[in-house]
């Protein structure tokens, strides 16, 4: 009895050869445990070290190794072989990124989006170490925890079709993050973000596609976060109308 | 980076969206289905009637809302799905579907005041 | 070390038709195609006010004519599509309006049957009005 086998079509882009990507399949051992990770890197180890991905901590945490699967954006370490079995799996570069090699993209881009709006915690004052902790209560840490658990794997800038449409986007996951520190009790940089989060290539480029949170492999929701900002920011607008605004 | 004067255009269009969901299926229902089909409601869109209801300031007013929010909903979002078609002559679009809604709006209320 | 390569980065073009090709997107552009429907029915009511404007006579012609077959399928099709737009509407509520009573997230759910009730209340109250 021959062993179990599966194949993957993976999209190769090698810039001193090929003019445009093209389609290779690998015929990989089909294990129920494997991960597309392990069929890539069985591939590159056994088969072709030619291909090229990007990957780190094979535990779904360092946001290395997104790809496109079967046509929606996965991190490989985190999707099955045994969810496409026996069908094909089809792995290409990540939606929306331009190919630098093979499955691995760049970023640079969204990387310059993400420091633009300044995802960390800006205080009114410098507060020495001397100073303690920064406490804060359960209650105010939940108002935006589960933005914290943003890994920047880029799925939903892949998933986004405005990110697309309209490249300066600044795109769910920085504002996410801009939302996430804005709602952070600790944090005094609001007017700072909004420079770029309230502007026209800001929150106003989104328009509610829902995509950016359901193939957000950690259950963040930009979506939503993009949506509280132009409440948020709304309601700045008219608020600076009135004669004691601003 | 400039200061953004999409919150006006979204907050209509927002607010539009709200209204639309609330009351445009049963307006719908009434003045193109029931009425029409002769279900229950004969005389709803009696002329008399209507005419209390528009010479009412209230009643101006709603229907102004009403019509005014639809319209600019539609309008704003008829430009994104445009531009999600791939049309990219924003100012063509921009000017087509905000000026339909304006000027639509404009003459319902000429409309409304004269009644 | 082994030689310096040349960068190529390439540019993959988003096809026009980009909705088509997966449900979720398609779902989209149905939601947002809503708004061809919303619009023409306000303009409908315009019309029939403008009719009003102009006299009983007028007006008469106005309602004969919403009893005409392409009227009547027109108004059915915008029946449907303003419920979806209603229904898509109040689902997306909780994720921008979301609730906090002190300590707690109220549930989003809770959001959407708030929604869904005053919607009721309101088509009741204009059926109610049409009726009398």
């Amino acid at each position: 009895m021959s062993e179990p086998v599966l194949e993957l079509e993976v999209l190769r882009y090698r810039p001193e050869t090929d003019q445009d990507p093209v389609f290779q399949t690998y015929t990989v051992p089909y294990n129920s445990d494997w991960v597309v990770l392990d069929a890539l890197t069985h591939i590159k180890d056994n088969i072709d070290r030619t291909l090229s991905f990007r990957w780190s901590c094979h535990m779904a945490v360092c946001g290395s190794c997104g790809v496109m699967i079967n046509g929606e954006p996965k991190l490989s370490c985190h999707t099955f072989l045994r969810d496409y079995y026996p069908g094909k799996v089809r792995v290409e570069p990540l939606t929306n990124f331009p190919i630098e090699r093979d499955l691995v993209t760049v970023a640079d881009d969204f990387m310059e989006k993400l420091a633009s709006v300044k995802p960390y915690v800006i205080t009114e004052e410098d507060r020495p170490v001397s100073a303690g902790e920064h406490l804060q209560s359960p209650a105010d840490l939940n108002s935006f925890k589960q933005y914290t658990m943003c890994i920047n794997c880029m799925l939903c800038y892949a998933a986004c079709p405005q990110m697309g449409l309209t490249p300066d986007f600044v795109g769910p996951a920085a504002l996410a993050l801009a939302h996430r520190y804005n709602l952070d009790t600790r944090d005094a940089g609001r007017e700072e973000r909004q420079e770029i989060a309230a502007s026209n290539e800001g929150v106003w480029d989104c328009t509610f596609v829902g995509a950016c949170s359901q193939v957000c492999p950690k259950a963040v929701d930009p979506a939503a976060a993009i949506q509280q900002t132009k409440i948020a920011s709304t309601v700045d607008w008219y608020k600076a109308l009135l004669p004691w605004g601003k | 980076m400039a200061k953004s004067n999409k919150p006006i255009v979204w907050s209509l269009f927002a607010g539009g969206g709200m209204i639309a969901a609330f009351v445009l299926p049963a307006m719908i229902f009434i003045t193109g289905l029931a009425v029409p089909m002769g279900l229950l409601l004969e005389n709803a869109l009696a002329y008399d009637r209507m005419l209390a209801l528009v010479g009412n300031p209230i009643g101006k007013l709603v229907l102004f809302g009403v019509i005014f929010l639809s319209l600019w909903h539609a309008a704003h979002r008829l430009r994104m799905t445009l531009h999600d078609l791939g049309i990219r002559s924003g100012r063509v679009a921009m000017l087509a579907c905000y000026g339909v809604a304006g000027l639509a709006s404009i003459a319902a209320a000429v409309v409304l005041l004269s009644i | 070390m082994g030689e310096v390569m040349d960068r190529r980065p390439y540019v993959r073009e988003m096809p026009k038709s980009w909705w088509l090709g997966q449900r979720r997107y398609t779902f989209y552009m149905v939601r947002e195609l809503t708004c061809l429907f919303i619009g023409a029915y306000a303009l409908v009511i315009l019309v029939g006010l403008f009719r009003l404007s102009q006299g009983p006579v007028a007006y008469g012609a106005f309602v004969d004519a919403l009893q005409g077959p392409f009227a009547i399928a027109f108004h059915l099709l915008a029946l449907v599509f303003a419920l979806f737009h209603t229904v898509t509407w109040f689902g997306l509520t909780p994720k921008a309006m979301p609730l906090r009573l002190g300590e707690k997230t109220v549930p989003g759910t809770a959001i959407i049957v708030a929604h869904y009730a005053v919607w009721f209340v309101v088509s009741a109250t204009l059926l109610l009005v049409a009726r009398a």
